[in-house]
């Protein structure tokens, strides 16, 4: 996991050359660029907003004038999804930068600290797994109807986090034995700083993966709160409360259904490629000889939108 | 390995007990069923609120500590659940809709992972021709779906099919055809039906996740030399494979079993609102609109229940498979 300063060089050049080299991570970046830049430039190139209503024409296919056609009252859909995907995609960042930092942290204390720490940090953290996050967010929603959709990120952060974090106590307690570790503790560094120093970027490359996967799986979570009117919330769009409208319509007037559902599928097959691709990339154990066994590692890996370790202690764990 | 199982046990039921706990305190803080009455017509006073409100047993001017205890006391001594909010027994829902949800949720589940440890491992063996590629691709896209838009793809689906055909082909509404006249095969038949769609909507995610990681272990157990050993002491390929390849192969899937049964359970919850199965998902989400305190209380009841127990299914399964977690 740690990497020696010769080496540091030659690290970075080969994580760039694998990068480049699986086409998985170049197709998935690309189609976030232009999926960033249609959300944030594209509603400039129409002169419809989200919030227009064009009583002229309802429930019209797609034409010059409405690109994606309109909605049963009138909306443009080209405008909605737009703004659907912005709100979408900035929701996504934000709980996965959250829920990453959340779970880096009290995972490294976790595993640092050991003991009682330990002990109760992971009761916590299988509590929170015993509920599905989904339950608890969908209780306490109706009370934050007024606090608004940055409420419902640190929501949703806060039951994004604790599978990372236990992934990230077990490759401390590893850590905790390596010579760097001990040297920076017998110098007498203060536990915080040895754990920001030397713990978390040696969790780095896991946990920019982690961080990318929380991305998909926090927009797939975003989107079904807000279908079911528990998240985002009118006259604020995502695409989740776009999707819940068009659904009825979908197989009449299909435009104002596919668009969405399009997108959203697009942007977390995205994510999802580059999370894969960096994960070949960056993994310290990968050797770029041994390519054609590659694959044999796909074992160990975590997958691709759906993060992985059980809701309760796993076997080693608990007889450790 | 029993004392290890004892003590797996302990530890889930203290994880229960804080569970539900937690749980009923976040349903009654968060959720209002006084003003569920106060809104009736013509408005009744608040002295009657009250009355009722205590007679259910969600009073908000009762501490939740002691609220708790009384519906605590009621569930471990007498098994009762509470009153809903329409003054009806929980239980009597709870029954009623468990056998639903299960319905889904165990053949979705079991259906999933059989599927998709048996593609994962087929995928392993024919490791980078199309039909692996195929199968990796449609993984991919399955797990950036999410399930509620997949059942909607399937539904859609099945609108088309129904239109072209010109005759109802596939039913998707409800678990069964209300008034249905026959025999037990044509039941069975209708119940089938029925079962396809919210059950395939379940399952395919399931099959993507468990094919991708028993692809994995499959792939790491093909190369290891106690397989080459077995093939060299004489044994076929296929018996190698199926005796020490699978086997081995299958232990870290029962792990992966009780993390994903969780997904399994939210994607039920949006797959039966969807296909109208009055189920324990759509209890949940009517239960939260109504502001029913005790109904929501029984569903997490329930969620954490089967998520503990399907826990400890894959500590025992894990157990079994494994010698060297049996010490």
């Amino acid at each position: 996991m740690s990497v020696d300063s010769p080496a540091r060089a030659g690290r970075g050049r080969l994580v760039l050359t694998r990068l480049l080299a699986a086409p998985g991570v170049l197709i998935g970046g690309g189609t976030v660029l232009l999926l960033f830049l249609l959300a944030f430039v594209g509603p400039y190139l129409t002169h419809w907003s989200y919030t227009d209503i064009d009583y002229a024409s309802l429930r019209q296919p797609p034409s010059a004038d409405h690109w994606f056609g309109t909605g049963g009252l009138g909306q443009d859909v080209y405008a909605q999804t737009l703004r659907g995907l912005q709100k979408s995609l900035i929701i996504g960042l934000l709980v996965a930068l959250l829920s990453t930092v959340l779970a880096g942290l009290v995972g490294a204390c976790a595993g640092y600290f050991g003991g009682w720490t330990d002990r109760l940090l992971i009761f916590f953290v299988d509590l929170m797994l015993v509920f599905p996050g989904f339950l608890v967010i969908t209780i306490v929603s109706p009370r934050l109807r007024s606090a608004g959709w940055l409420a419902f990120v640190v929501l949703l952060a806060a039951f994004n986090w604790m599978i990372t974090a236990r992934v990230v106590r077990s490759m401390t307690i590893s850590l905790k034995e390596r010579e760097f570790v001990r040297a920076a503790q017998f110098m007498g560094v203060r536990p915080l700083r040895v754990i920001w120093r030397h713990v978390l970027p040696n969790c780095a490359s896991y946990l920019i993966v982690d961080a990318t996967i929380a991305v998909g799986s926090a927009v797939m979570s975003e989107t079904a709160l807000s279908y079911f009117g528990f998240g985002v919330k009118a006259p604020d769009v995502s695409l989740g409360t776009l999707i819940a409208d068009g659904t009825d319509t979908a197989p009449t007037y299909p435009w104002t259904f596919y668009f969405a559902a399009g997108l959203l599928v697009l942007f977390v097959l995205a994510v999802n490629l580059i999370g894969d691709g960096l994960r070949d990339a960056l993994d310290p154990t990968a050797d770029a000889a041994r390519r054609p066994s590659r694959r044999v590692r796909d074992a160990a890996r975590p997958l691709p939108g759906r993060r992985t370790d059980s809701p309760v202690p796993t076997v080693d764990e608990a007889t450790a | 390995m029993l004392r290890y199982l004892a003590k797996r046990l302990a530890y889930y039921l203290v994880l229960l007990v804080a569970a539900v706990f937690l749980a009923y305190a976040l349903a009654s803080a968060a959720l209002d069923p006084r003003a569920y009455f106060e809104e009736k017509h013509p408005r009744p006073s608040t002295a009657a609120v009250d009355r009722q409100l205590t007679a259910l047993g969600i009073n908000d001017r009762t501490p939740v500590v002691i609220r708790f205890g009384h519906w605590a006391e009621g569930a471990v001594l007498h098994g009762d659940l509470g009153r809903t909010i329409h003054d009806t027994s929980v239980n009597a829902d709870f029954g009623r809709r468990i056998w639903v949800s299960l319905r889904l949720l165990v053949v979705g589940s079991l259906l999933g992972m059989l599927l998709g440890v048996l593609a994962g491992a087929w995928s392993a063996v024919r490791q980078y021709r199309i039909s692996d590629r195929a199968l990796t691709i449609s993984s991919f896209v399955l797990l950036s779906t999410p399930v509620f838009l997949l059942a909607l793809f399937l539904k859609n689906g099945a609108i088309a099919a129904n239109q072209a055909s010109g005759h109802q082909l596939i039913n998707f509404t409800g678990y069964e055809t209300p008034g249905l006249t026959g025999g037990l095969g044509t039941h069975l038949a209708d119940w089938g039906v029925h079962l396809l769609l919210p059950t395939l909507s379940l399952s395919l995610t399931g099959l993507a996740t468990y094919s991708r990681y028993q692809r994995g272990t499959m792939l790491d157990v093909l190369g290891s030399d106690y397989l080459r050993t077995a093939e060299a002491k004489g044994l076929t390929r296929r018996r190698a494979l199926l005796k020490h390849g699978l086997r081995t192969a299958v232990i870290p899937m029962s792990t992966l079993f009780a993390y994903n049964f969780l997904g399994i359970f939210t994607g039920a919850v949006f797959t039966e609102t969807i296909f109208g199965w009055h189920g324990m998902g759509e209890w949940f989400i009517n239960a939260i609109r109504e502001n029913d305190t005790n109904s929501v209380v029984a569903v997490n009841l329930f969620t954490a229940v089967t998520v503990l127990a399907s826990g400890f299914l894959a500590d025992t399964l894990h157990a079994a498979l494994d010698p060297r977690v049996r010490g």
